[in-house]
């Protein structure tokens, strides 16, 4: 490296060292290896802004307004409006589709459960491909925020599970296991974010604000149920297969770069639907319900089936339930 | 450097802002200048860099389907490298102990390798988080009060801020021991002293607080090992003083001085130490693993022997478990003290085995099986290897920088009147030099 023994020597002299150039000096004394050093500082300089060029590319799609938007949790109902808005015109411009996004708020008195018969799901992957739709997905990448389990029957090892399964469904000697966010009561996915772009709602549901997010992963890293998902690439969706019915904390079409997750549809849920999964499954072995209300369809089923949580043993106390009949 | 006589140094100056300013120019300056060997050097180290920064910039233009990196594996060589350099960074910690707790006189002298090093590798440790940023836009979000950085409760904003701290610490240690010395004062224990040993603290955090980023998520098993830490701190204390006596060769070469034989034997001492508390960590854990067995250790398995036909990693742990056993061996020998090649061996295979260790080995098989136990592997694409070499390219120009300006400074050879101060400097800055304690 830096076999400075000579160096001193040519720059030195009467000629303030090399770079430097003293500024009253016209007595030739600019060195040629300062010459050199100021072509090779210039040549660096272009050559650096030519490799770094890609980012202003990047740069010019992202509004002052986006980059300067404030946590979710800051924004007044009139900031909020405008950030609606706004998404709304950049889903226009970029994909060329008009959809409307608002922010149903979590109702009180209602915390979300779900529960799933494992004695009658069929393996269809209905529920992975309506999620699919709904949620607006990439859809090169046929994202879903459910993987369905084909399992050996006798064993409850995901090991053994797959979930690249071809055949027929449903064959003999296999049942069939869908994982998706289990909306855990202490979830890990929340504690690890360093930003607090992801955080629990009142009624249960593990939201993300997919403009605070800065995409570090931390969370998909923590999830022991593998429900989060990033976005390698800005979802590619043809227009005319935009859900426009979307919720800025759940649908909406995500940016590049940040996480997403199962939200329980809350776009449709918190407005009185049902999750897109249940509405497409065609067994019924999907149970959504208000776990506050004694009433509730899912409240019968915790009471009287065998029922199961994916992973107890990590103490996340999932509300997200599955159960078997008889 | 320390066989010279302690001089009375060159007429003091007073401290000031503006004479702190011409201090960095000067440095700058002077560390600029070169002959051919850091011309050579340096210009290819930059064409390096402009690759991984063009890498880079198409990599958060396209997004970071560009790496190999997946929903399965969603962290890989930028997070591998990232967890060695903090490593490394704390690895120079083993220069400042024996200088300043255990006084060692010729250490104290070059301590400053070890602390530049800290330095280098801990802003190369956080540009590798950076690259890894699915939003690098959004990176003000860290940071109070605009934006909402999740303390005490995330780990990773513990991480954020001891890696920020120990830069700052030893940026300023550095920063005040130069300027005082290119001042011609001598520097006041008072002014720096506390911060060295919050320093030697400090470097203990940031790799404990990098461990407990993955030890502290029970779904992985693999990492949820309460060894992860230790193993942290034995592996980063062969790796750290083992790049620290390649430097020091190098240097001694490139200033043409012969010093620095009771700090490599220092360091050599700790290696042989710390590579073995490593190599036994290793055993543990192994025994562990696999005298058990079980869904929990299928990490492990695939790790050493590949699970189900997939063996990506196989070829890479069984090279690192070899390069550090051999390097053992060759630390633990004889000839390390008398024949430079076994030295240089050594800590080159020390260092690349600790690198696989740390990296590729440590968070790849956190990944694999999944948490749903799929099965899917991980190789890194040219983009994360081009971004990868780029931003080591830079930590060492960086490093190659920060070190000829100590050095010129230490060897009196920064010129105080390159800049004209406040009057033209009375200038014995020919005197046969200061000497190198402080």
């Amino acid at each position: 490296m830096s076999s400075n023994g000579p160096t001193g020597k040519e720059g030195n002299g009467g000629t303030d060292g090399g770079g430097g150039g003293c500024g009253k000096s016209d007595c030739g004394c600019v060195s040629r290896r300062t010459v050199m050093k100021g072509v090779g500082a210039t040549l660096g300089t272009a050559a650096f802004a030519r490799a770094i060029a890609p980012l202003t590319e990047w740069a010019a799609n992202i509004s002052a307004d986006e980059f300067l938007q404030r946590h979710y949790k800051e924004l007044s109902l009139v900031d909020l409006n405008i950030v609606l808005r706004r998404l709304e015109k950049e889903t226009k411009d970029d994909y060329g589709a008009e959809v409307t996004i608002s922010d149903p708020k979590p109702q009180e008195g209602v915390k979300f459960g779900y529960a799933l018969n494992l004695s009658v799901c069929n393996g269809c992957r209905k529920c992975a491909e309506a999620c699919h739709i709904e949620n607006n997905h990439d859809r090169p990448s046929h994202q879903s925020y459910i993987r369905v389990f084909e399992m050996q029957k006798g064993t409850m090892d995901m090991e053994q599970g797959n979930v690249n399964y071809d055949k027929p469904v449903p064959q003999p000697d296999k049942f069939y296991m869908p994982v998706q966010c289990q909306q855990c009561e202490h979830p890990p996915c929340v504690d690890v974010c360093p930003v607090e772009a992801t955080w629990k709602e009142p009624d249960g549901i593990v939201v993300v604000d997919y403009n605070w997010c800065i995409g570090c992963r931390y969370c998909e890293a923590a999830c022991p149920y593998h429900a989060r998902r990033f976005n390698w690439t800005k979802p590619e969706i043809p227009k005319e297969e935009i859900n426009p019915d979307q919720g800025y904390l759940s649908n909406r079409i995500r940016p590049q770069g940040t996480m997403e997750k199962c939200t329980f549809c809350l776009h449709r849920t918190r407005n009185g639907r049902l999750p897109a999964c249940l509405e497409a499954c065609p067994t019924g072995a999907r149970v959504f319900g208000n776990l506050l209300d004694p009433k509730s369809e899912i409240r019968w089923v915790l009471e009287h089936k065998r029922v199961f949580i994916l992973k107890e043993d990590l103490g996340l106390k999932p509300q997200f339930f599955y159960f078997f009949d008889s | 450097m320390s066989d010279l006589p302690p001089t009375s140094p060159v007429v003091p100056r007073p401290f000031s802002w503006r004479s702190f300013g011409r201090f960095l120019g000067n440095a700058a300056l002077e560390s600029l200048d070169g002959g051919k060997v850091f011309y050579v050097w340096m210009i290819c180290l930059s064409a390096v860099f402009l690759v991984g920064a063009n890498a880079w910039a198409v990599q958060v233009r396209d997004g970071m389907a560009l790496t190999n990196m997946s929903d399965h594996v969603s962290w890989g060589l930028y997070i591998a490298n990232f967890t060695f350099l903090v490593g490394l960074a704390a690895g120079g910690v083993m220069m400042v102990i024996p200088a300043y707790l255990y006084h060692d006189e010729e250490m104290h002298d070059i301590v400053i390798i070890g602390e530049l090093l800290a330095i280098a590798a801990i802003i190369m440790s956080l540009m590798f988080v950076v690259c890894d940023l699915g939003r690098p836009d959004r990176f003000w979000h860290l940071l109070p009060p605009f934006g909402r950085l999740n303390f005490p409760v995330s780990m990773l904003s513990w991480d954020v801020i001891v890696l920020n701290g120990y830069l700052f610490i030893n940026a300023y240690i550095c920063a005040y021991l130069l300027y005082t010395r290119y001042l011609g004062l001598t520097p006041n224990p008072r002014w720096y002293v506390p911060f060295v040993f919050l320093s030697i603290i400090w470097a203990i955090s940031i790799h404990t607080v990098t461990a407990f980023l993955y030890c502290g998520l029970g779904g992985r098993p693999f990492w949820n090992t309460a060894l992860l830490a230790p193993r942290f701190l034995a592996s980063a204390f062969v790796s750290g003083p083992a790049f620290i006596v390649l430097a020091i060769q190098v240097i001694r070469q490139a200033v043409g001085r012969h010093f620095g034989d009771g700090p490599i034997r220092t360091l050599v001492n700790i290696m042989r130490i710390t590579i073995l508390v490593n190599l036994l960590m290793v055993v543990s854990e192994v025994f562990t693993e696999f005298y058990t067995g079980g869904a929990h250790t299928s990490s492990g398995r695939y790790l050493y022997f590949g699970l189900h036909g997939h063996t990506e990693l196989v070829p890479w742990i069984w090279c690192s478990v070899g390069l550090v056993i051999v390097a053992a061996g060759l630390l633990l020998s004889p000839s390390v003290f008398t024949n430079p090649w076994v030295l240089n061996t050594a800590c080159v295979l020390a260092f690349i085995g600790i690198w696989i260790e740390k990296g590729m080995g440590l968070i790849i098989p956190g990944f694999v099986p999944s948490t749903l136990h799929e099965i899917v592997e991980y190789r890194p694409s040219a983009i994360e290897w081009k971004v990868t070499a780029g931003i080591w390219a830079l930590g060492l120009i960086l490093y190659t920088l920060f070190i000829k300006i100590a050095a010129g400074i230490f060897l009196n050879r920064t010129k105080l009147q390159a800049l004209p101060d406040i009057q033209p400097a009375p200038a014995p800055a020919e005197t046969p030099s200061i000497s190198a304690t402080s």
